[in-house]
């Protein structure tokens, strides 16, 4: 049997907004103690009633419109039912039937080929709070930190269009570079800002067997996905070739063991029992309003490496380079500084050094201390022949290491280059003097011998010979050695 | 100073700005009331005298400072599903019996801030679900006409406080006739807002897209002066709504010539106590008299507004009180495994009426259900708006009875819940609607009030308010109070 697999994603983003959904607690409790940041709202108080972030429906129109969703005029909350013991109100805020975004599409890029990931819908709900397990004396317990309840998070639901684990990473590391691109979430996977379940069956190629859709749960990181549904493909279609059971189910991941195990069947699906949230009015969109949103939108990943491309004659490689994050795009276009002629360096020094730099430090770009003035100031003095490119190299170091800029660096630590002759021939004539095999080599015919001797010159001059120079005088030196 | 029991809000208000009397006067005469009665009335669940006491002197000294609002020094009764700091609410359930809410309820914090006399929490049916205030899990609760009659319900212990004058006032919550329908078994003035105009915010929610805050009061004058102070948009409530604040008190006065009052024929029904028919008939001649033109209109969907009614309301309500797990707050009955702590905690802690309300709408939003009950429920509750839009087209209120009979004996509808819910059904149309009712004093069967509604349009309470004031103010049906003092010696 040839058999293909089909794909469907949940995503569940945070969104980087200021206040939770529903209530004015900071949204931001990464590394605050636990049940600091919690309200009668969002602890679900009795008696306590939500109000709209209305910067969370935008922060959601606007991962819509990256995703060239419909935004319909007219959308609502509603009540998703169950009771769990991170569940405050005993239900959640969520949207059913009237999402704040419809239908839409997210390209890929696979093997060099486009292909159009059907977007569902996306929607806005709240998350849950958060359950930590202990063991205390043998004794197993559970403690809920409420500080996570209340904060906004989007759901964004594909089509099963995904034909591959591979395409399902894709997919999530595209889907997480857009919403990076557009500042509404960190769509960081570890620290739980973006999460994923997928809906993963096989169908034979001729559609004679079609086996049940599987979910999958408890991925938490992109290569888990990708092990995770590699693992179900091998295992569904194993039994469907043995001839076995397979059932509509939910399945967890087990990371540490490589497996997914079966947590819930079908006959046991929740009715989560939806109905419109009477606390909250309707929610109608006015079209100015996405207008605006659309307007304020940043420019998003595939369009930037196209005009990347296109305004700054950079080749596919660099300019995907470049546009990969939306800060690393921003740095470039700072240091270019609508100077086209700048672009090919700009892009050089950070595609190498700084990303060189980043790797090495385990930094990132925010936390490298260059500015990309500084860059451009670099640039302005190897242009300038002020240093050449080997110290400058030494330079962005010396700026990342002391704030300082590169000119003061420059003058600090005598690093400017030398091109007066005099001074440069009396080192030149030294070198020469010293090393005789070298001249015997140079002059039995082994040209590559003067680069041996240039870089004797830069030694004695510590870098700061202009090398173009060097080589001129070195040339002229030799050439007087064999007529004499 | 026993006397100033017999003295309305505004009445006070007078005599404390013209520095007549004290705040602490008007509060030891009160609990001097308290004292004498509340023991055969029970209307409070928790007395608050200290907190008054503190109040009582913040609002002299703000009098004398010139700093005193509508409801300084006023005493009032807050129903005990109101949110507050300093007692417990325990929404007349066990689940929340000593609860201690961290924060006011925007109502109580708006008279909070103007030093109002808070007297006590008063008694309610179990989270609001009940006509006859049985349903509360600590206590039952007299009317003050007749010890041993209901005083309605929800809020029971509301109503019967002003009745039986140990507060001046009182805030209730209607949901589907929870102020109005114990207001007119109290006889005592019982306004239901328009949704929106009240914050909810602070009110432990039955059905959150019916439920309203209103003012209990002996007149319609004073049950004015506290909804002025408890109106306005809530930022902590989304469905609150910005719109213009009429000043109330100042609206009252003048006769009805020229207002057209509407009389629905569907008001008129099966098993309905003749004499409230007779008075509320008497009570329309009487507007007629006034000058207002009486104008037969026709709602015809009201006949399923209690249907429809016991559909929305329940299905909220299973929702709303999921929260009451066992795990956060309140009663907690903990087991070895979460699922038999939460089935210990609500089953013993919930009463039978709750339990009833939850089922029913946990069945209603069912899959495979929700299309035929919920969703068929709001299209009819969609009809019921229709019928009172076009109504008010022709009309400037509607007149009714407030509810089919009066109050009736303790345990007498106890067993059968269908005849408990049939005393909401001229109510109810009001909260499906959102609109504005008022349940005015009108006549008296047996020794027990008779009431009458006036519902108005949305947001146009001060109509309803003058109606109903110029009908107060030409008959005598209010100035007479419970023969309480009668019955307790009687007693004793
Ligand atoms: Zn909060």
């Amino acid at each position: 049997m040839q058999f293909e697999t089909i794909i469907g994603l949940e995503v569940h983003a945070q969104l980087l907004t200021e206040s939770k959904m529903f209530c004015r607690c900071s949204a931001g409790y990464a590394s605050a103690d636990p049940n600091t940041h919690v309200c009668p709202v969002c602890l679900g108080l009795p008696g306590a009633l939500p109000v709209i972030n209305h910067g969370a429906v935008q922060a959601t129109i606007m991962t819509g419109l990256a995703l060239t969703c419909s935004i319909p005029e007219y959308s609502k909350f509603d009540r998703k039912n169950y009771i769990y013991p991170d569940l405050m109100k005993g239900y959640q805020i969520s949207q059913y039937d009237l999402p704040l975004c419809g239908g839409g599409v997210l390209p890929l890029v696979i093997d060099g080929k486009r292909k159009d990931i059907g977007i569902t819908r996306v929607h806005l709900e709240e998350d849950t709070a958060r359950l930590v397990h202990r063991t205390a004396n043998g004794e197993t317990y559970s403690l809920v930190d409420v500080n996570r309840s209340g904060v906004p998070l989007m759901e964004i639901v594909s089509e099963p269009d995904m034909r591959s684990p591979e395409e399902a990473r894709a997919y999530l590391m595209a889907l997480r570079q857009i919403l990076r691109y557009i500042g509404v979430s960190t769509a960081n996977m570890e620290e739980g800002a973006f999460r994923c379940d997928a809906n993963v069956s096989q169908r034979t190629l001729d559609g004679s067997v079609i086996g049940p859709k599987v979910e999958i749960k408890n991925m938490n990181s992109f290569r888990s996905v990708e092990r995770a549904l590699a693992f179900e493909v091998e295992r569904q279609r194993k039994a469907l070739r043995d001839g076995e059971a397979l059932v509509q189910e939910t399945r967890g991941w087990v990371e540490d063991q490589g497996i997914t195990v079966s947590q819930r069947t079908k006959e046991f699906a929740h009715d989560y029992r939806y109905f419109p949230e009477p606390d909250l009015p309707p929610l109608v969109l006015d079209r100015a309003e996405v207008d605006g949103i659309q307007s304020r939108m940043a420019e998003l990943p595939t369009a930037r490496r196209d005009r990347f491309i296109e305004q700054y004659g950079l080749n596919e490689r660099e300019a995907e380079l470049l546009t990969v994050e939306r800060e690393v795009a921003d740095f470039f276009e700072v240091t270019v500084d609508g100077d086209s002629d700048r672009a090919r360096e700009a892009s050089n020094w950070i595609t190498g050094e700084i990303f060189a730099l980043m790797r090495d430090s385990g930094l990132e770009l925010e936390d490298v201390k260059i500015s990309p003035e500084q860059i451009r100031e670099l640039i302005e003095l190897v242009g300038e022949d002020t240093i050449n490119n080997r110290t400058a190299k030494e330079v962005l170091v010396a700026v990342h290491e002391t704030g300082k800029s590169p000119r003061e660096i420059v003058e600090e630590r005598g690093l400017a280059q030398v091109s007066d002759e005099a001074q440069l021939l009396a080192v030149v004539r030294s070198v020469v003097d010293e090393h005789p095999d070298a001249v015997t080599d140079y002059q039995n015919g082994k040209k590559a011998a003067i680069g041996f001797l240039i870089g004797q010159v830069m030694r004695q001059m510590r870098g700061t010979a202009n090398p173009g120079v060097a080589r001129s005088l070195l040339e002229q030196t030799l050439a007087e050695r064999v007529t004499s | 100073m026993s006397e100033l029991i017999n003295r309305s809000a505004v009445e006070l208000r007078d005599l404390l700005d013209n520095g007549e009397i004290s705040a602490v006067d008007v509060l030891d005469a009160h609990l001097a009331r308290v004292e004498a009665v509340e023991a055969s009335v029970n209307a409070f669940i928790t007395i608050t005298d200290d907190v008054a006491r503190a109040q009582a002197q913040a609002a002299d000294q703000r009098i004398k400072n010139g700093t005193a609002g509508p409801m300084t020094g006023i005493p009032v009764g807050l129903k005990d599903i109101l949110c507050t700091t300093d007692a417990p609410t325990t929404a007349g359930s066990k689940l929340l019996e000593g609860y201690r809410s961290p924060y006011d309820a925007t109502v109580v914090k708006m008279l909070r801030e103007q030093d109002a006399l808070f007297i006590g929490k008063a008694n309610t049916d179990e989270f609001a679900m009940g006509s006859s205030t049985e349903h509360s899990a600590y206590q039952f609760t007299s009317n003050p006409w007749k010890l041993d009659h209901v005083p309605g319900g929800s809020s029971g212990g509301s109503a019967a406080a002003v009745s039986a004058q140990e507060v001046s006032v009182s805030l209730g919550s209607d949901t589907g006739g929870s102020i109005r329908q114990p207001a007119g078994f109290c006889g005592v003035v019982g306004l239901k807002p328009t949704y929106g105009r009240v914050s909810r915010f602070g009110l432990i929610a039955f059905a959150s897209s019916l439920d309203q805050i209103g003012p209990f009061a002996r007149s319609v004058e004073d049950a004015a002066l506290l909804l002025g102070a408890i109106s306005g948009k809530d930022p902590n409530d989304a469905t609150s709504v910005d719109t213009a604040i009429p000043d109330y008190r100042a609206t009252l006065g003048g006769d009805l010539t020229g207002v057209r009052v509407g009389v629905a024929e569907e008001y008129q029904i099966d098993g309905m106590d003749s004499r409230v028919e007779e008075s509320v008939k008497q009570a329309i001649g009487e507007l007629e008299k006034l000058g207002a033109e009486i104008v037969p209109i026709s709602l015809p969907h009201t006949e399923h507004a209690l249907a429809t009614y016991y559909i929305i309301a329940p299905a909220e309500a299973s929702a709303n009180l999921a929260r009451f797990d066992g795990v956060k707050y309140g009663m907690s009955l903990a087991q070895d495994n979460l699922l038999d702590t939460y089935l210990q905690t609500r089953g013993k802690g919930f009463g039978p009426e709750v339990k009833r309300r939850i089922m029913l709408g946990t069945y209603a939003l069912s899959s495979g259900y929700y299309d035929a009950y919920y969703v068929q429920a709001q299209k009819v509750r969609t009809l019921i708006k229709r019928d009172f839009d076009e109504a008010f087209q022709n009309v400037d209120v509607i007149a009714a009875p407030t509810s089919p009979t009066v109050s009736f004996q303790r345990g007498a509808r106890s067993a059968d819940p269908m005849q408990m819910y049939l005393s909401d059904v001229f109510t109810i149309p009001a909260n499906m609607a959102g609109i504005p009712g008022i349940a005015v004093p009108c006549g008296f069967a047996d020794g027990l009030p008779v009431s009458l509604q006036f519902m108005g349009r949305a947001f146009d309470e001060a109509t309803v308010l003058r109606v109903a004031h110029a009908y107060e103010q030409n008959t005598e049906w209010h100035t007479s109070n419970p023969p309480l003092d009668a019955q307790i010696s009687t007693a004793s």
